[in-house]
C-alpha cells in the first residue's frame, strides 16, 4: 500500500538522489549522467519502500537480493544506498578517485554488501539466476525472499542476456524480478538504430516470463508492477520500466549524448555551455524544475 | 595399499626390476608404472568420482554443466543429487555467471564444459564476476590439450592454462592422472578461493595410488636418482607424467640422472620447490599439452629468471593449432613424446654452463 504521503516522501528522497548524483558527477570529472538520473525514481521506490533489506545489518540473511547488472549507473546505486543509510552521504564526493570504496563500476571487494560487481554488460541477469535458483534449493516453492536484477536496455543486445532469461524461464522462477531501463538509448545512439530490441515484450514473453509495462517515474504504477510482479507464481517477471534518460535535467533529457559523461567537461552544440551545466541541472533539481522559488538543499 | 607391502615389494624387486626403484618410495606411486599393464583411466573420471564424493559429504556443493554432463563425467554427481544439478543447455557465458549467483548465496559450485569452451569462450565472465567479484566457483575445463584427438583443433585447448593463471584471485591445478584428478576435486571443494580444474579426455596410465599425497599448492618429486644428484629436473603437469618418467628411466639406463617433478598446481606456484630443484639440477624441463605461451612452463621460467635463472627447454606445442589424429599421432606430431622430452633433456645438459 502506498499512501499520498508516502509518494511525496519518495518523490523528495529521489530527488535528493538525483541532486548527488550531479554534486558526484560533478567532483568525479567522469561517469555516467542519463542512465543514473533516469533510474533514480526506480532505485528510490526499491530502497525505501520495496526492498527487505536492513542497512545497519547489510549481510542479514533473509534480505531480498538486489543485482545492478549495468554497473555504470554505480552514480545513482551509491547515491540510493548513502540515503538509505548503507554509508555517510559525505563518502559520495569520493566517487571514482583513488582509494575510495566508490569504484567507477561497483566493485564487492571494496563495498562487501553490494551484491556483486559489475560493468562489463550481459552477466547480471544470469547471476540474479544463479541466486533465484539458489534460494528455491534452500526453501522450495516457499521462499519469502525475492531477487531483483535492474539492467539497461543495450545490455540486451548481450547473448548472455537471453541465456540467462532462457534459464530463468525453464525453471519458472517466481521469485525473480527483472527490471529493464527502457530508456531507448545507448553510448552511441538509439537502441533502435543501433541494434532494434522490439518487440520486446515479445522476446521476453517467448522465454517465459511474465511481463509489465509501465512508466519508470510515476510511484503509484511502479508498486502496482511490483506488488504484481511478487504475486505472479508461475513464472519469473520483467518490468519494462519506460524511463526518460536524464530525467529530471531538462537539457539532458532523451539526449544519448549524456549517457556516458557527467556534466561540465564538454561543450557541445545545442546545450549549455560546460561551465553552466552544473550549475542549471543543480538549480533545476533544487527547486523541482521551477515549481519552488527558493532552493533547498 | 599397505606401504609396509610396498616397501617389500620394493626391496624384493630391487635386483629384478632395475628402475623399479628410481620412484619416489615416500609417495607410494603405482608399482605397475613401467609394466605393460598398468591401468589407464581418463582424469575426467577422477573428477565424476570426487565431485559425487564431495557432494555426499557436504550438501552446499551443487554442479553446473553446459550440455556435456555425461563427457564431463558430471552425470555420477547429476544422477545422485538431481536437485542440486543445473543444467543450463549449451551455454558458457550462463554457466559460470549463474554460478557465481549460486556462489553469492552460500553454494559451492562446480562447472563443467570443455575447457574449450569454458574458460575459452567465457573468459570476461569468469573474470568479473567470479576472480574479480571473490566467489569461489570452480571452473572444470575437460577435454584439455592435444590429446583429444579425432575432433580436431576446434576443441583442443592449448590456452586454457595461460587463460585461467593470468587471473588474480584464482588457483589452477592439471592432475597427472585420474586418482590425483579425485584428490584435487575433493580439495577445490574445500578451499574457499575461485579455481580452475585441468582435465584430459583420453584415458592416462595412473601414475599415484589411493596412498599418495596430495596437497593443493606442493610439488612432489615422483622420480630420483638411487643415488647422488640429478643432472636435469623435468617438470610435469598433467598427463603427460607417465611418457616423462619413461623417459626418466631410459636416461638412467643411458647414464643420465633426472628428477622429475609433479607439478599439478600450477598456481599458486611451489616456488620453493622449483628452486630447490633448479639449485640441484641447474637445468631444467617442463613438459605439458599446451601452448609453450603462457602455459606452466611460463609460469616455472617466471620463478627461476627472477631468483635462480638456469637454462630452460620446454617441452609444448609452439604457436600451432591442432588437428585431427590419434592422441599418439598429435604427441608425437607437436614434439609431446618421450623421444622428443629425451633430446629436450640431453640438449638442455649441454646448455648448462
Amino acid at each position: 500500500m502506498l499512501t499520498e504521503k508516502k509518494i511525496l516522501e519518495l518523490e523528495q528522497k529521489a530527488n535528493d538522489i538525483r541532486i548527488s548524483v550531479i554534486e558526484m558527477l560533478l567532483e568525479a570529472g567522469s561517469g555516467h549522467s542519463a542512465g543514473s538520473l533516469g533510474m533514480a525514481d526506480i532505485f528510490t521506490i526499491l530502497f525505501f519502500h520495496i526492498l527487505k533489506h536492513d542497512p545497519k545489518n547489510p549481510f542479514w540473511e533473509g534480505r531480498d537480493r538486489l543485482i545492478l547488472s549495468n554497473g555504470h549507473i554505480a552514480p545513482v546505486y551509491y547515491a540510493t544506498m548513502a540515503h538509505a543509510g548503507y554509508f555517510p552521504i559525505e563518502e559520495l564526493k569520493t566517487l571514482r578517485k583513488f582509494g575510495t570504496r566508490l569504484q567507477g563500476h561497483p566493485h564487492r571487494e571494496y563495498m562487501p554488501w553490494l551484491e556483486t560487481s559489475s560493468g562489463p554488460l550481459g552477466s547480471g541477469l544470469s547471476q540474479a539466476v544463479g541466486m533465484a535458483l539458489a534460494d528455491r534449493m534452500d526453501c522450495g516453492a516457499d521462499t519469502h525472499r525475492f531477487i531483483y536484477c535492474l539492467m539497461s536496455d543495450g545490455e540486451l543486445d548481450e547473448g548472455n542476456s537471453w541465456e540467462a532469461a532462457m534459464l530463468a524461464g525453464k525453471h519458472k522462477l517466481r521469485n525473480l524480478i527483472a527490471v529493464v531501463d527502457r530508456n531507448n538509448i545507448q553510448i552511441e545512439g538509439f537502441t533502435e538504430d543501433i541494434m532494434p530490441l522490439e518487440p520486446l515484450s515479445d522476446k521476453w514473453r517467448a522465454f517465459n516470463w511474465h511481463v509489465i509495462e509501465t512508466v519508470g517515474h510515476d510511484f503509484k504504477s511502479l508498486n502496482e508492477a511490483f506488488e504484481e510482479a511478487q504475486a505472479i507464481f508461475e513464472k519469473p517477471t520483467v518490468i519494462i520500466a519506460h524511463t526518460v534518460p536524464g530525467q529530471g535535467v531538462d537539457f539532458m533529457e532523451h539526449d544519448f549524448k549524456w549517457h556516458g559523461i557527467p556534466p561540465g567537461i564538454r561543450d557541445m552544440t545545442g546545450e549549455p555551455s560546460k561551465e553552466e551545466q552544473g550549475k542549471l541541472a543543480l538549480r533545476e533539481l533544487r527547486t523541482l524544475g521551477g515549481k519552488i522559488k527558493s532552493e533547498h538543499q | 595399499m599397505n606401504f609396509e607391502l610396498w616397501e617389500e615389494k620394493l626391496k624384493a624387486n630391487t635386483n629384478k626390476i632395475f628402475n623399479f626403484i628410481m620412484l619416489n618410495p615416500k609417495l607410494k606411486l603405482n608399482p605397475k608404472i613401467f609394466s605393460l599393464g598398468c591401468e589407464q583411466v581418463p582424469t575426467r573420471k577422477g573428477f565424476g568420482e570426487g565431485l559425487l564424493k564431495a557432494g555426499e559429504l557436504d550438501k552446499n556443493v551443487v554442479a553446473l554443466c553446459a550440455d556435456l554432463t555425461e563427457s564431463t563425467m558430471m552425470n555420477l554427481f547429476a544422477d545422485k543429487f538431481p536437485d542440486r544439478f543445473v543444467q543450463v543447455g549449451v551455454a558458457e557465458q550462463n554457466l559460470v555467471t549463474v554460478a557465481s549467483g549460486l556462489s553469492a548465496m552460500g553454494k559451492i559450485p562446480f562447472c563443467s564444459s570443455y575447457a574449450m569452451f569454458s574458460p575459452g569462450r567465457n573468459w570476461e565472465q569468469i573474470r568479473t564476476t567470479i576472480a574479480y567479484n571473490g566467489r569461489k566457483v570452480v571452473i572444470v575445463g575437460s577435454h584439455s590439450g592435444i590429446s583429444v584427438g579425432a575432433d580436431g583443433g576446434t576443441h583442443q585447448a592449448l590456452e586454457d592454462v595461460a587463460l585461467m593463471r593470468v587471473l588474480p584471485n584464482t588457483d589452477v591445478i592439471s592432475p597427472c592422472d585420474a586418482i590425483e584428478a579425485k584428490k584435487a576435486t575433493l580439495a577445490l571443494a574445500k578451499t574457499p578461493k575461485p579455481a580452475y580444474l585441468r582435465l584430459f579426455r583420453e584415458k592416462t596410465p595412473v601414475v599415484t595410488t589411493e596412498e599418495t599425497s596430495f596437497e593443493p599448492g606442493k610439488a612432489q618429486i615422483f622420480w630420483l636418482p638411487d643415488v647422488g644428484l640429478a643432472q636435469v629436473g623435468i617438470i610435469v603437469s598433467g598427463g603427460l607424467m607417465h611418457l616423462a618418467l619413461l623417459a626418466a628411466k631410459e636416461l638412467e639406463a643411458e647414464g643420465i640422472k633426472t628428477k622429475v617433478m609433479n607439478l599439478a598446481t600450477i598456481k599458486p606456484i611451489d616456488t620453493d620447490a622449483i628452486l630447490e630443484l633448479a639449485k640441484e639440477c641447474k637445468a631444467m624441463v617442463t613438459i605439458e599439452e599446451h601452448q609453450v605461451a603462457g602455459g606452466m612452463g611460463s609460469a616455472v621460467a617466471e620463478v627461476l629468471v627472477e631468483s635462480f635463472p638456469v637454462p630452460i627447454e620446454f617441452i609444448g606445442v609452439r604457436d600451432k593449432f591442432g588437428q585431427s589424429g590419434t592422441p599418439d599421432e598429435l604427441i608425437e606430431k607437436y614434439g609431446l613424446g618421450k623421444d622428443s622430452i629425451k633430446k629436450a633433456v640431453k640438449k638442455v645438459l649441454k646448455r648448462k654452463v
